[in-house]
């Protein structure tokens, strides 16, 4: 049974939630937390590498589909006194929106422009949150309030604050979305984003619709983003403008290409380096942006594929 | 003041900030269309260029015009030798791939921006002006300086007219950009036309920034507002075509720069962009474009 490649994927991803989960037994309060918020953003990037890795479009606003799930859950928490678990269903809902308005908008334009196009409303959607700073906090913030700290599903009590729960919860936010998008890239779905990447002209030829299938692949994409955004804010009880920032969008850019793109474990893998390779950096210099940058160049110009993609090209075919 | 003299105010505030944004929209307009790739780090270039020519008037003692005017010279050639180097180590080793470029290029950004705060620091530095003049209207006083901006501006561009459409070296450019692999056949050296090209777009914005930097500030954050606003007129223009982009950076500067002073920045920020919306929906290859295939 372990031979056969798709059973030998499907032992690979199930085997790697697995070890996530063996691993919060041994880990210190510090790396908890630090795993934890590593999990969400991948989340997050697996999200990004839905649109960039198999449908091929260069999205660089990505942050606008996290901020929107952020805010989504948020502000109806803060404002309205919302419970944890409504709010939460409420963001994606809002998100898969959002995804389907600004994805029937920006698939309009191809290539350089598409990438353009993101930024821009992305960037439009982080001035939104600075204008009407007296709703969302601004730079600042908000602080979610107590009552949001815990929450009740069918009589199980959830605590936010403790950090062994959030880890739990991440761990399964973050295997649901794997098997998920496991499931989408390996179905005719994932096979018509991969047409459209490698060909889209020939592809619209042979009868598909291929903005249909762009669209899918934001709405998914943008979906997932929004998701991860509505866990973050309300697995740290904090919501400001910095996760709105040109920053995330690079930043799941990044995670997607360091682990590979078009694999599924790949963003994972690049958010696990990159979180601790920004940890290491930061005991010896503030600047490590100034890392971001030069890993990103360096990725491009030695190893375009990737620590995933490399190795699925030279040893494991298979990976999918 | 009446409504008049402010409009009129308004629209000088606008023609500033159009005069600026025209010379860094032209400079990424013309890397898009002979190199078919999006420069991200033109605003850095464009901060590099107010970074240094606040060194060199810094540095120098006496008149501040001659700082300045060392400044105009020095500046953009620094930015220039930069972005042709950057253009030939990195750019042309992944054979300016648009994809791949993006990502090289939002590296260079992150790379020149750090550099630039841990060496020149977090703080806003002002450039003193290179001359002080009041022009009195009979309703307001309005900065010489401001005007000759403009001016200055105009003169630039107008030189970049003619180095495109009536000299030899615009003369391979235009063929690079017509056609690369034909150009190559005949002999022109498109590796080097490249090199320069992304060289002058980097100046250009450099230029631009220059001129600004003794009314605004000089930050190392500077960079990201002029490479937004620069990709809106790029985007409105349609890509690629010089002609587009001047029309369009006159058309958003100026409603900027209205919107600026009756409403807010944020807000006209928010219009250019649903502006760039709207033409990308109903006319998605720009308001003077032509239609790609």
């Amino acid at each position: 049974m372990i031979n056969n490649p798709s059973n030998r994927s499907v032992t690979l991803h199930i085997s790697a939630c697995l070890f996530l989960f063996l691993f919060s037994f041994i880990l210190s309060d510090y790396h908890q937390l630090i795993i934890t918020r590593i999990m969400i953003l991948s989340i997050f990037a697996l999200g990004y590498n839905v649109l960039f890795g198999y449908a091929g479009l260069l999205s660089l606003g990505h942050a606008l589909f996290f901020a929107c799930g952020f805010y989504a859950a948020g502000l109806p928490i803060y404002h309205l006194g919302w419970e944890v678990p409504f709010a939460f269903l409420f963001a994606i809902a809002i998100s898969a929106v959002v995804a389907t308005l600004i994805g029937a908008i920006a698939l309009r334009t191809h290539g350089v422009a598409f990438m353009i196009v993101t930024l821009m409303f992305s960037q439009v959607a982080y001035l939104t949150t600075l204008h009407f700073s007296d709703i969302t906090g601004g730079d600042e913030g908000l602080v979610l309030p107590e009552h949001a700290r815990s929450f009740e599903i069918i009589g199980v009590q959830f605590d936010l604050t403790s950090p062994q729960t959030r880890y739990y919860i991440a761990l399964g936010l973050l295997s649901v979305s794997v098997l998920a998008v496991y499931r989408w890239v390996n179905g005719g779905l994932g096979r018509e984003w991969v047409a459209v990447r490698e060909n889209e002209s020939r592809t619209r030829m042979l009868g598909y619709n291929t903005f249909l299938i762009k669209l899918k692949a934001m709405i998914i994409s943008g979906t997932l983003s929004g998701g991860a955004g509505a866990a973050y804010a309300l697995m740290f009880a904090y919501i400001g403008s910095t996760f709105a920032s040109i920053q995330y969008s690079i930043d799941a850019l990044l995670y997607t290409l360091l682990g590979g793109a078009g694999t599924v474990l790949g963003p994972i893998l690049g958010s696990f380096i990159m979180f601790y390779l920004i940890d290491f950096f930061s005991e010896y210099t503030t600047a490590y942006l100034l890392a971001t940058g030069v890993i990103l160049i360096l990725l491009m110009l030695f190893f375009p594929l990737g620590v995933l993609g490399t190795l699925k090209k030279k040893w494991f075919h298979w990976i999918p | 003041m009446d409504l008049g003299p402010f409009l009129l105010l308004a629209s000088l505030e606008g023609l500033v900030q159009a005069a600026v944004l025209s010379l860094s929209a032209l400079g990424l307009c013309l890397v898009f269309g002979v190199l078919r790739v999006v420069n991200v780090a033109h605003g850095e270039f464009y901060m590099l260029g107010a970074v240094i020519a606040w060194l060199v008037s810094n540095t120098l003692i006496g008149h501040p015009l001659s700082g300045f005017l060392l400044a105009l010279l020095v500046a953009p050639l620094f930015v220039g030798v930069i972005a042709f180097l950057t253009d030939r180590m990195i750019l042309h080793k992944i054979n300016h791939s648009p994809e791949a470029t993006i990502v090289v290029t939002i590296g260079m950004l992150y790379v020149i921006q750090q550099s630039v705060l841990i060496g020149f620091g977090p703080d806003a530095r002002t450039i003193e002006p290179p001359f002080y003049f009041h022009i009195n209207f009979p309703w307001f006083g309005y900065s010489g300086y401001k005007l000759s901006v403009i001016l200055m501006a105009a003169v630039l561009l107008l030189m970049v007219w003619y180095v495109i459409s009536r000299t030899r070296l615009g003369l391979v450019m235009r063929a690079t950009q017509l056609d690369r692999e034909m150009a190559q056949v005949l002999g022109i050296p498109v590796g080097w036309v490249f090199g320069l090209v992304f060289a002058s777009g980097a100046m250009l914005a450099a230029l631009g920034s220059i001129l600004i930097a003794p009314i605004r500030q000089v930050h190392y954050l500077m960079g990201l507002d002029p490479l937004l606003m620069s990709f809106i007129v790029v985007i409105i223009g349609g890509l690629g075509s010089i002609r587009g982009a001047l029309m369009a950076a006159l058309l958003i500067g100026m409603s900027d720069g209205i919107i600026s002073m009756f409403f807010s920045p944020t807000l006209a920020k928010m219009f250019s962009t649903l502006l760039v919306a709207l033409v990308l929906i109903f006319k998605p290859e720009g308001l003077f474009g032509q239609r790609q295939s």
